[in-house]
C-alpha cells in the first residue's frame, strides 16, 4: 500500500509574519517550518502503515511538496515524522501559485509516483488558510474526497472517516484509492526521537521539474494564478488600550465602558435574537 | 449585464441560513443597474417560505435544483450542480458564505468553470475596470489585504456578517421566478457514502460566526460557564470556546474560535480566562473591539485587548453583567 502525503513549508505562524509589495508572503528569514497542520495529515498516514504492516502487508509514506529550496525542510521533517521516502517539486515556475495551480502541480506529482491507495493532506496551510486544496487535489486526482476527518480508518480497501461541521457531524466511507484530509483533533503528532533524525538523513529526497511531471509552467505559478493581491497592509495597531488590574471595581468601570462606547445594546434584553 | 449568483444556503427545514440574506445585498451591489441577481437552491426542501424574503432582496430568479438519488449535503454534489447553474444562468460572479462545506464546493466549482476563488472575504465590489475585489484579512488578523480575480468567472466566499443585509427599496416585493432544474451529477461526485449524519441541536443564542457580540471562555473558566452564559443572555451575545475548552468537553466542538475553528469578526469579543495562544488569535483578531479578563499580567491576550482587566473572572463577570443590568434598566 502507497500512502502519499502532500505537504507545505510556511513561516512560522509563532513568528512575525508578512506580506511583500508583491502581495506575497515573506519567505525568507529562515523561520519556515512544516505546516503544522500537516503533522497531523504524517502521523495519520505513519499510523495506518503500521497498521498495514502490523496485518502483514506492504506499506510505503511518501512526503510531497512543492516550492522553493528552503520548502526541503518540509519533507525532511515529514522524514522524520516517519515517512519512508520524499519527493520535492522545485521549479521557478511553481513560485506565486494559488491553491488551484498547487493542487495542479501535487497532483501531477502524485500521479508521477504511480498508484497512491491514499493521499492524505492537513485541512489548511496555516499561512493562507483557504482550505481550498484537498477538494481541489481529489477532483484533479480523481478521487472520493474524505475531508476535515477528526478521525480515520481503513479496513478491507475502505477508508472511513469521522468529520464535524458545522452544523452536523458525519460518517463517510469510500473505497480506495481515495484522498482525505485530516483536522488538528485526528492525533496528536510523535516528537521525533534523536535515532527518527538520524534515519531520516539517510532517507531519499527526490527533486523533479515542472518538466518532468509534464505541467505546463503557464497553468501554474503567476502565470496561471487566477486572483492577485493588489493591495496589502499591515492592520494599524490598536490605540487608546485600558489594562486595570480588578481592584473590586472593575466589573463596573467595564460596564460603564462599553456602553459609553455603545458597545452593548443601550436597551435590556428582551430574550429576542438580534 | 452581469448575473450574479447567490448560494442559498439552507437547514432542512428550508429555512435560509443567517447571513444568506448578507449575500443577496453584497449581490446587488456587483450586479449593478441592469444587472440581475439570481438564486441557486441546490435540495428538495420546502422553498416557498423562503421566496418572499428573496423577493425583498432583490433575487429574481431562483435556482431550484434537484440532484436524484445523489445526496447535495456532499461538497462534490452539490459542486456539480453549482456549476451547472453558472454555466446555465450566465453567470459571472458567485457568492456564498464561507463555510468549510462551502470552501470544498467552491474549489471544484472553480475546475470546473476555470473560476479564480477568494475565501473568507469580509467585503467584495468592483473595481473601476469591472474587476471583482474582495477584501480580506489574513496571517491571523495582522494584515489586511485586497484581492482581484483575474478569470471570467469569480467565486468569492464572504465571512458571515461581512455586509449590512438590506431589502430593496420598491414597493412591490419582486417575486422570484423559480427555475427548476434537475441536475443529473458524475458517478465521481458519489463515490462517498454517508454512513451517518447527526445534524446538531439548534440553539437560541446568535449564530457564532455571525453575532454582533461574543462571550468567549478558556481554561481559566475551570468548565464553569456559568457566568459567561448569563452575560451572553444579558447582552444577547454568541457564547464561544477556546480549544482547550472544547477538547475538555464542557462546550461543544462547534464553539471553538481559531485557526483550526470558527473564525470571528464580531463587533465586541470579550474573552474570559483565554491566554491569547497564536492558534485562537487567528480565529478573532479582526475582532473590533476586544476585551480580556486574564489573571497572568504577561497574557499575550492583553497585548490586541482594547481593554484588559487582570483580575479573576469569577469576580469580574458576574459584576459585569450585574452592572449592565442595572444601567440599563436604570
Ligand atoms: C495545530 C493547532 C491548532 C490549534 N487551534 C486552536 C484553535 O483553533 N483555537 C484555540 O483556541 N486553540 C487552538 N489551539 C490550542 C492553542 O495553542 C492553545 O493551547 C489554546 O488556545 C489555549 O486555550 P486557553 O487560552 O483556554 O488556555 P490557556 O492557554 O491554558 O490559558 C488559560 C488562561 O486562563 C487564565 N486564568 C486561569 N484562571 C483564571 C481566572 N479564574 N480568571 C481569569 N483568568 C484565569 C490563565 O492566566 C491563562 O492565561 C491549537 C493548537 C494547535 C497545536
Amino acid at each position: 500500500m502507497r500512502i502519499v502525503v502532500c505537504v507545505k513549508h510556511v513561516p512560522d505562524i509563532q513568528s512575525e509574519r508578512a506580506l511583500g509589495p508583491d502581495g506575497r508572503l515573506v519567505r525568507d528569514g529562515g523561520d519556515g517550518t512544516l505546516n503544522e497542520l500537516d503533522e497531523n495529515a504524517v502521523e495519520a498516514a505513519v499510523v495506518l502503515a503500521e497498521q498495514a504492516r502490523d496485518a502483514g502487508g506492504d506499506a510505503e509514506v511518501v512526503v510531497v511538496t512543492a516550492g522553493p529550496d528552503d520548502a526541503e525542510d518540509a519533507v525532511r521533517r515529514g522524514l522524520q515524522l516517519g515517512a519512508d521516502a520524499a519527493v520535492h517539486v522545485l521549479d521557478d515556475a511553481v513560485a506565486g501559485s494559488d491553491a488551484i495551480g498547487t493542487a495542479t502541480v501535487l497532483a501531477a506529482a502524485v500521479r508521477h509516483l504511480g498508484e497512491a491507495d491514499l493521499v492524505v493532506t492537513g485541512m489548511a496551510g496555516l499561512d493562507g488558510l483557504t482550505s481550498l486544496l484537498p477538494a481541489a487535489l481529489a477532483d484533479l486526482l480523481d478521487l472520493p474526497q474524505l475531508t476535515l476527518a477528526s478521525s480515520v480508518a481503513l479496513a478491507d480497501g475502505t477508508v472511513t472517516v469521522r468529520r464535524d461541521l458545522d452544523h452536523a457531524t458525519e460518517v463517510l466511507e469510500a473505497p480506495l484509492p481515495a484522498l482525505v484530509s485530516v483536522t488538528d483533533r485526528a492525533n496528536e503528532p510523535r516528537y521525533p526521537n534523536f535515532q527518527a533524525i538520524m534515519a531520516a538523513r539517510k532517507k531519499p529526497v527526490t527533486v523533479l521539474t515542472l518538466a518532468d511531471l509534464g505541467v505546463d509552467p503557464a497553468t501554474v505559478g503567476s502565470a496561471g494564478a487566477r486572483t492577485e493581491v493588489v493591495e496589502a497592509a499591515p492592520r494599524p495597531p490598536r490605540t487608546d488600550r485600558v489594562l486595570v488590574t480588578d481592584d473590586g471595581e472593575a466589573g463596573r468601570h467595564l460596564a460603564a465602558w462599553l456602553l459609553e462606547r455603545d458597545l452593548v445594546r443601550t436597551t435590556p434584553a428582551t430574550g429576542e435574537v438580534l | 449585464m452581469a448575473t450574479v449568483l447567490v448560494l442559498l444556503d439552507h437547514a432542512d427545514t428550508g429555512a435560509l441560513r443567517g447571513s444568506v440574506l448578507e449575500l443577496a445585498t453584497a449581490a446587488r451591489e456587483l450586479a449593478g443597474p441592469g444587472g440581475a441577481v439570481h438564486g441557486v437552491w441546490v435540495g428538495d426542501e420546502p422553498l416557498d417560505p423562503a421566496l418572499p424574503v428573496l423577493g425583498r432582496h432583490g433575487v429574481s430568479v431562483v435556482h431550484a435544483v434537484t440532484t436524484g438519488d445523489a445526496d447535495p449535503l456532499l461538497t462534490p454534489v452539490l459542486a456539480e450542480a453549482v456549476a451547472d447553474v453558472v454555466r446555465a444562468a450566465g453567470a459571472t460572479v458567485l457568492l456564498a458564505l464561507s463555510t468549510f462545506e462551502n470552501k470544498e464546493a467552491a474549489a471544484r466549482v472553480a475546475l470546473a468553470t476555470g473560476a479564480g476563488v477568494v475565501t473568507d472575504a469580509a467585503a467584495v465590489e468592483r473595481d473601476a475596470a469591472g474587476r471583482v475585489v474582495a477584501a480580506k484579512t489574513v496571517l491571523a488578523g495582522t494584515w489586511t489585504t485586497r484581492c482581484a480575480v483575474l478569470t471570467e468567472v469569480a467565486v468569492v466566499l464572504l465571512k458571515a456578517g461581512a455586509v449590512v443585509s438590506s431589502h430593496v427599496e420598491d414597493e412591490a416585493p419582486l417575486a422570484p421566478e423559480v427555475r427548476p432544474r434537475s441536475v443529473a451529477v458524475t458517478d465521481r461526485a458519489t463515490r462517498v457514502r454517508v454512513v451517518e449524519r447527526t445534524a446538531q441541536a439548534p440553539s437560541d443564542r446568535p449564530d457564532l460566526s455571525s453575532a454582533d457580540v461574543v462571550v468567549v471562555g478558556g481554561r481559566g473558566t475551570g468548565g464553569d460557564f456559568g457566568p459567561l452564559e448569563a452575560l451572553a443572555d444579558e447582552v444577547g451575545a454568541a457564547v464561544g470556546a477556546t480549544r482547550v475548552a472544547t477538547d475538555e468537553g464542557w462546550i461543544g466542538h462547534e464553539a471553538q474560535i481559531g485557526q483550526t475553528g470558527v473564525t470571528v469578526s464580531p463587533r465586541l469579543y470579550l474573552g474570559f480566562g483565554v491566554s491569547g495562544a497564536v492558534h485562537h488569535r487567528g480565529g478573532m483578531q479582526a475582532s473590533g473591539t476586544v476585551v480580556a479578563v486574564n489573571e497572568d499580567p504577561e497574557a499575550p491576550i492583553f497585548e490586541i485587548a482594547d481593554y484588559g482587566v487582570v483580575g479573576d473572572l469569577f469576580q469580574v463577570v458576574p459584576q459585569l453583567t450585574e452592572e449592565l443590568r442595572r444601567l440599563r434598566r436604570g
